[in-house]
């Protein structure tokens, strides 16, 4: 950041109908960066901005080239832009097959031979190759949704922006695209800017995060630190409100079906993930499946019972529920209890408490318990 | 006698397939401008285009006699290029069926460009496509049967026009003297069987017209899934 500017640095402001938008942040070059916010917050304009979709006053410089400057008038048109673009719908344009709705970008993007992604490389990465001939009529959600994917990383982009692409498809199909989405962090060094109102996504994908609320950003930093706190009760829906646990595999209860856990000294278990000992894996875990327990439980089914230190309470005016955050070896896990059990066991911050979490929260599908692979990166 | 039908039929066709085609270069801009401008005034544009639809033919012919004729605007300008009148002339009888066809070529295309809407574009964009690239490689594929219909209604409206031509046109046979018109001579002048021959083939012609297209609509879609 030294003698360069990388990555993102944008401000845009202005009205759309009734709606205002006006925002400035920063996106690192690398990793996935999401957009995060409730339906209908202004996220997708933000990313047609960046796209050059919609114009709006402001400023934007990507990797220290300025693509937009109402002050002094510059404006580049987006297909002028070096960014790949996957909306929400696939949007495949139906009267080409598969093979020319990848060749479309390509093409116009100049092919380059200096080691850069080639078609084939795409095509085997996203196993689009049954796929090349047929019609996009003729394909699933996920089918659509992955050569959609395809299309723009043939188009040599410098950023790629996804607008919800998982939006829309069932669960099955999610499941199928996540994986591609949490390697194409790895497999290109192009930064991703990821619109979502999921934050279940949110959790697994991305390594930073901008939260945006009714046109404005309320918060934005590091993924993990960013869902700790405990003031965004409002754009987080609250039911699903929760953090991220980075922990390391070591080793496989194959009799039990079950894998154990290592999360900074202490040990979880949870149901079976098949990945090799020693992966790094996030963890989602939901504030209401956890629960506070003053004394070590005994006598009990749940498994995972992490030490920590109380170190915030903040109590939900007009409801029955507060929540505490836990300090568990630096990392922080909230729980969300009620404001009689919090009142009753007299948590106050600064106590040693145990957090319990019901192993039902860490009973996850391959793509809920992913493998970042942070350490190849 | 039956020569005397061909000529009519030559012209006729001649007609409509200049006609046809100069419309197709004249009304794609206008009807992509109508489907993508948000001026306040283009729905009055919009109603310029079509109101062939809703006016006499002879209305129409009329006026288009006065701007063209020798006294009027066009046969000032091209007789200060040392050129006669267009008036009961082909190129003038061009002119004619065009304006008189123009929202049979615009109202099809201006539907289909709709119906292609904006983010087809919008992805060619992020696919580096220029927006000249992006029309002909995206919107101009997509609303292929809007050009089928546009081609079809002007070719086959062309051919039956009849106030406009005789407004303008009038009766010059190898000149002007289309089919509409010649039937109406072989009426006026009781020559039932080379009306009969030009009216029964008119009526095939028009259902052959309307089948194609239905039969060309019906594939489209089931090409499309």
């Amino acid at each position: 950041m030294s003698e360069r500017v990388g990555g993102i640095v944008a401000s845009f402001a202005g009205r759309l109908g009734a709606f205002t938008i006006d925002v400035a942040f920063e996106i690192p070059r690398r990793g996935i960066t999401a957009l995060f916010g409730p339906s209908g917050c202004g996220k997708t304009t933000i990313l047609r901005c960046i796209a050059g979709l919609q114009r709006l006053e402001g400023r934007l410089q990507v990797d220290g080239e300025v693509w937009q400057d109402s002050a002094r008038g510059i404006f580049l048109p987006p297909h002028k832009r070096p960014i790949g673009y996957v909306f929400q719908e696939a949007s495949l344009f139906p009267h080409l097959s598969v093979r020319e709705n990848l060749l479309y970008g390509a093409r116009r993007s100049g092919t380059r031979s200096d080691g850069g992604r080639g078609f084939d490389d795409v095509v085997e990465l996203l196993r689009l190759d049954a796929l090349l001939e047929r019609s996009p009529g003729t394909l699933s959600g996920g089918q659509r949704s992955r050569v959609a994917i395809g299309r723009a990383l043939l188009s040599r982009p410098r950023l790629l922006l996804m607008d919800e692409p998982l939006t829309g498809l069932d669960l099955r199909a999610k499941e199928e695209i996540l994986p591609y989405l949490a390697m194409l962090h790895r497999e290109f060094s192009i930064p991703i800017v990821y619109v979502s109102h999921e934050i279940a996504e949110v959790a697994q994908l991305a390594d930073h995060m901008l939260v945006v609320s009714d046109g404005k950003l309320v918060a934005s930093g590091p993924t993990a630190a960013t869902l700790e706190r405990l003031d965004l009760g409002s754009v987080v829906d609250r039911f699903e409100a929760g953090v991220v646990l980075t922990c390391r595999v070591v080793e496989q209860l194959s009799a039990f079906r079950a894998t154990r856990l290592d999360h900074r000294g202490q040990n979880l278990v949870v149901p079976e993930i098949q990945v090799p000992i020693g992966t790094e894996i996030r963890l989602r875990v939901r504030a209401r499946e956890v629960s506070i327990a003053t004394r070590r439980p005994e006598g009990i089914s749940i498994r995972n019972a992490l030490e920590g230190t109380v170190s915030e309470i903040v109590e939900e005016p007009d409801t029955a529920y507060a929540e505490v955050l836990v300090d568990v070896g630096g990392a922080k896990l909230r729980a969300r209890l009620t404001r009689l059990a919090v009142h009753d066991l007299g948590l106050k911050p600064g106590q040693s408490v145990f957090a319990l979490i019901k192993s039902v929260t860490l009973d996850g599908t391959p793509a809920q318990a992913l493998a970042t692979g942070v350490s190849g990166n | 006698m039956v020569e005397s039908i061909w000529s009519p039929v030559r012209l006729t066709l001649e007609l409509a397939f200049v006609t046809t085609l100069l419309l197709l270069v004249v009304g794609t801009p206008i009807a992509w401008w109508l489907s993508r401008s948000r001026a306040p005034w283009k729905e009055a544009v919009a109603s310029v285009v079509a109101l062939p639809l809703v006016l006499p033919p002879t209305v129409l012919g009329f006026y288009l006699l006065i701007l063209l004729g020798p006294n009027g605007p066009g046969g000032w300008i091209a007789g200060g290029f040392g050129l006669p009148s267009l008036a009961f002339t082909f190129p003038g009888l061009v002119i004619g069926s065009m304006v008189y066809s123009l929202p049979f070529m615009v109202q099809p295309l201006r539907n289909a460009f709709d119906a292609v809407g904006e983010r087809p574009l919008e992805v060619a964009a992020t696919l580096r496509a220029s927006p000249w690239d992006a029309f002909w490689s995206v919107a101009v594929p997509l609303a292929r049967p809007g050009f089928l219909s546009g081609i079809i209604l002007t070719f086959a409206h062309t051919v039956g026009e009849f106030g406009v031509v005789l407004m303008i046109g009038g009766n010059i046979p190898g000149e002007t003297k289309v089919l509409s018109v010649a039937l109406f001579d072989y009426v006026e002048t009781l020559q039932w069987r080379e009306a009969h021959i030009i009216a029964g083939g008119m009526v095939v012609f028009s259902f052959a017209v309307i089948l194609a297209m239905s039969l060309i609509e019906r594939r489209m879609s089931r090409a499309r899934g």
